[in-house]
Parts: C-alpha cells; structure tokens; sequence
C-alpha cells in the first residue's frame, strides 16, 4: 500500500498538473457565470412579460438538466450546427454557462431580500445609475451572496470533474491515467479525493472570511 | 434514430430512475442515523461522521465511483457496474442528507423535548413520537431538494458501465453518427423528472409558510 503510493508521489506532476487545471477551469467558469448571472439576473425582474417568461424559462431548464448531458450535448452535439469546439473551449462553455443560471437565481434571492431604503436614500443623493449600483447595491448583495456563491464554486468544482469524460486533463482524469498507467486504484483515486477535498476547503475558508466581514460592516 | 433506439433510452431510463429510488430510500435513512451520531456527541463516532461528511461533500461522484469501482476489487472485494454505482450514489447522498437532517435537529426546541422527558417517555418513544414527526416535516424540502441534485448527478453511473439513460444515448449517438438526437431524448427524459421534484420542493415550502402564517 505504501509503495502504491509511492508511485503516485513518482507520478506527482501529472496530478499536480491536473489539479491546477481544475482551479483554472473552476475559478474561469466561477467569475464568467458570476458576470453572466448579473446580466440575467435583472431580466428575472423584469417588468416585460416576454423577458421575464424566456429569461426564467433560459433558467429554470437549464436547472432540470444534468450537468453530464450538457457538457455532451456542447461537445458532441454542437458539432451538429456547425459548431465545433475543442475540450477545452467546450468544458469552459459548458461549465460557465450551466452555472450562469445558477448564479442568477442566487444573485436574484440576494437582491429581492436586499431592503429598500438604502437605495431610496441612494437615489436622493443624486448618485447615477452606474455609481448607485457599484457602491450600494452591489457591495452588500455580494456579502449577502457570498455564502450561497462559495457553495456553487464547490458544485463548479465537482462538476467539472464531470469533463474527464471529454478527455479534458483535470484532476480526476490524471488520476485516472495514473491508475490506468500503474494499477493502483486505491491510492490514486483517494489522492484524488483529498486534493478535492482541499480545494473545498480553501473556499469555506473564504467564505468564513467573507462572513466575517459582512458580520463587520453590521 | 429510430423507435427502437428510443425504446433502449427509455430502458436506460428505468435503470436510472430505479437506481435513484435504490439510492434515495438507502441514503434516507442512513443520513438520518449519521445526523443522530452527531447530534447526540456519541464520543469518537461524532468526530468521524463530521469528517466524512466534509470529505464526502467535497467529492465528485465520478471520483468516488471510480474509486469504488476499482479499488474495491483490488482489495479483495469484488463489485459489479450495478453495487458500485447504488454504493456510491448511498455514499454520497447520506452526507449530505446527514447536513439536512442535522440542521432540523439542532434547530429543535429544546422545552418540548424536556416535557417529554418530565412525563416519563423512554428515548425511543421520545424520539419516535417527538422528534422525528417534527424534523421530518423541516428537513422535507431540504431533502427533496438532494434529492433532485442526486438525480442530476446519476448521468456519471454510465462511466462505470451502468447501462442507464445516458449510456445508451451515447452508444446510440456513436452508432448512428448523429450524436444530437438521443441526447436530446435523454434530456426530455431527465428534465421531467428533475422538473416535478423541484415543483415539489415550491409547493412543499409555500404551504409550510402558509400553515406557519395561519398559525
């Protein structure tokens, strides 16, 4: 047992490699599905029937679909139309834009509970649109968020474990090479496991400090 | 495609959902007992379900079902495509239906649980008659809502050689060259189902605000 371990120490820069492809993929989609979930959030709220029924529509299917079929239907089928990406461009795709509708049902739950007043008050001040939403809205939506934001960069992380089976080089896949290459499941898989679980880590860890911030500003 | 090929995804759609029902009434139940470990401070036991928990939450089910799948045997315990994926989805799902059930716990008055301790119930029938009727009705939408999630996730069963909904959608896109269709019919059979928990789950909320309102 130790010495499968060994040969998964000796292969330790394929699963380092691996697991910096799973930050960079899961930190891209996060900031991309964030941004993305701010321009559909609004169009949630929106007054215009047609907008508000095709946005929560846009939102509410991709939420009944599985991530896995998803990321098939960009790589395999897009193909279809036309359109042909490689595994990366497809595992960013399908990532960010799984998780923009996600991210603009959570921002839309912050914003709705955000009160009133400061805004109002906001709005007496004279501040313009741009400036009204970049020092009052925004600053407390993202502490409100944050928590609920932490817990969907870990789904992000575990979903794009998912894109090992567009032979996309991240963390689960090198360990599935490591295992394939050496015969030792045990080891390389577990490995696997607590690099993950690291990762996890780090983002409550990141979470507790926005809390405590947002405790704070109170 | 043709309607046959139709007829297998709707095949692979009764192993996934027979699958999930097999995962979810499994993973109930154990949650339930993990959540209990903890709520009680069992000695050593608390710690390890705390840790299993965290470990188990930050895992992706392709991991750990690759995991499972291959290193099971290699210590002498032989598992095929069909435990591995049931042992995995129980694995995962029970950590965090444990969270779910643990919150409903902590959160549980304390005052009703001392009366029926003054009136003389045993634990069991304390708990039994108390408690579980109580948490049960909180942790509901919390644990349809995983419910739905573990559904989502069963896709990655197929990995392993699980001849589910997706499975044959892939194979069926790999024979005719035309990929698009069966994952499109994989879909409309996935959406549904995802659809009428979410749905559930509302409904399940708006009527326990409304009954907490009339109250």
């Amino acid at each position: 047992m130790i010495h499968d371990f060994g040969i998964v120490w000796s292969e330790r820069a394929l699963l380092l490699s691996g697991l910096a492809n799973t930050a960079i993929l899961s930190v891209i989609s996060a900031v991309a599905a964030l941004l993305l979930g701010f321009i559909l959030t609004p169009a949630l709220m929106a007054k215009h029937r047609a907008v508000l029924w095709v946005a929560r529509g846009l939102v509410d299917g991709m939420r009944c679909v599985p991530f896995l079929l998803f990321a098939y239907i960009v790589y395999y089928g897009f193909p279809s139309f036309g359109v042909r990406l490689d595994n990366w461009t497809s595992g960013l795709a399908a990532l960010t834009i799984y998780n923009a509708a996600y991210m603009a049902e959570i921002l839309r739950g912050a914003w709705t509970a955000q009160p009133r007043e400061p805004i109002e008050a906001g709005i007496a001040f004279g501040f313009s649109n741009i400036v009204l939403f970049r020092r009052i809205v925004l600053p407390p939506l993202l502490l409100a968020a944050g928590p609920v934001i932490g817990n969907q960069m870990i789904q992000i992380i575990k979903d794009s474990a998912f894109l090992t089976i567009i032979a996309l080089p991240e963390l689960t896949h090198a360990a599935s090479s490591i295992q394939s290459r050496h015969y030792v499941p045990f080891a390389a898989f577990i490995t696997a496991v607590f690099l993950y679980w690291g990762l996890c880590l780090v983002i409550e860890a990141g979470v507790s400090s926005i809390d405590r911030l947002a405790a704070a500003r109170r | 495609m043709t309607a046959n090929d139709v007829l297998a995804i709707l095949q692979g759609a009764i192993v996934t959902v027979t699958l999930s029902v097999i995962g979810i009434l499994i993973g109930l139940p154990i949650g339930l007992g993990l959540a209990l470990l903890r709520w009680a401070n069992v000695p050593v036991a608390a710690k390890i379900v705390a840790l299993y928990v965290s470990i188990l939450r930050a895992t992706p089910l392709v991991t750990l079902l690759l995991l499972l799948f291959f290193a099971l045997p290699n210590i002498g315990v032989p598992i095929n495509p069909v435990s591995a994926a049931i042992l995995a989805l129980v694995m995962n799902t029970s950590a965090f239906n444990c969270e779910v059930w643990r919150a409903a716990l902590v959160n549980f008055p304390k005052d009703q649980y001392e009366a029926a301790q003054s009136v003389g119930m045993s634990a069991g029938l304390r708990f039994r008659r108390i408690v579980l009727p109580q948490i049960v009705r909180v942790s509901l939408p919390g644990l349809v809502n995983e419910m739905s999630l573990l559904i989502k996730v069963t896709p990655v069963l197929a990995v392993v050689g699980v001849v589910d909904i997706t499975r044959a959608a892939v194979r069926i896109g790999a024979e005719t060259y035309e990929p698009l269709p069966p994952f499109l019919v994989a879909i409309a059979l996935y959406a549904p189902i995802v659809f009428v928990l979410v749905s559930l789950q509302r409904w399940i909320e708006r009527r326990q605000t409304l009954t907490e309102a009339a109250a």
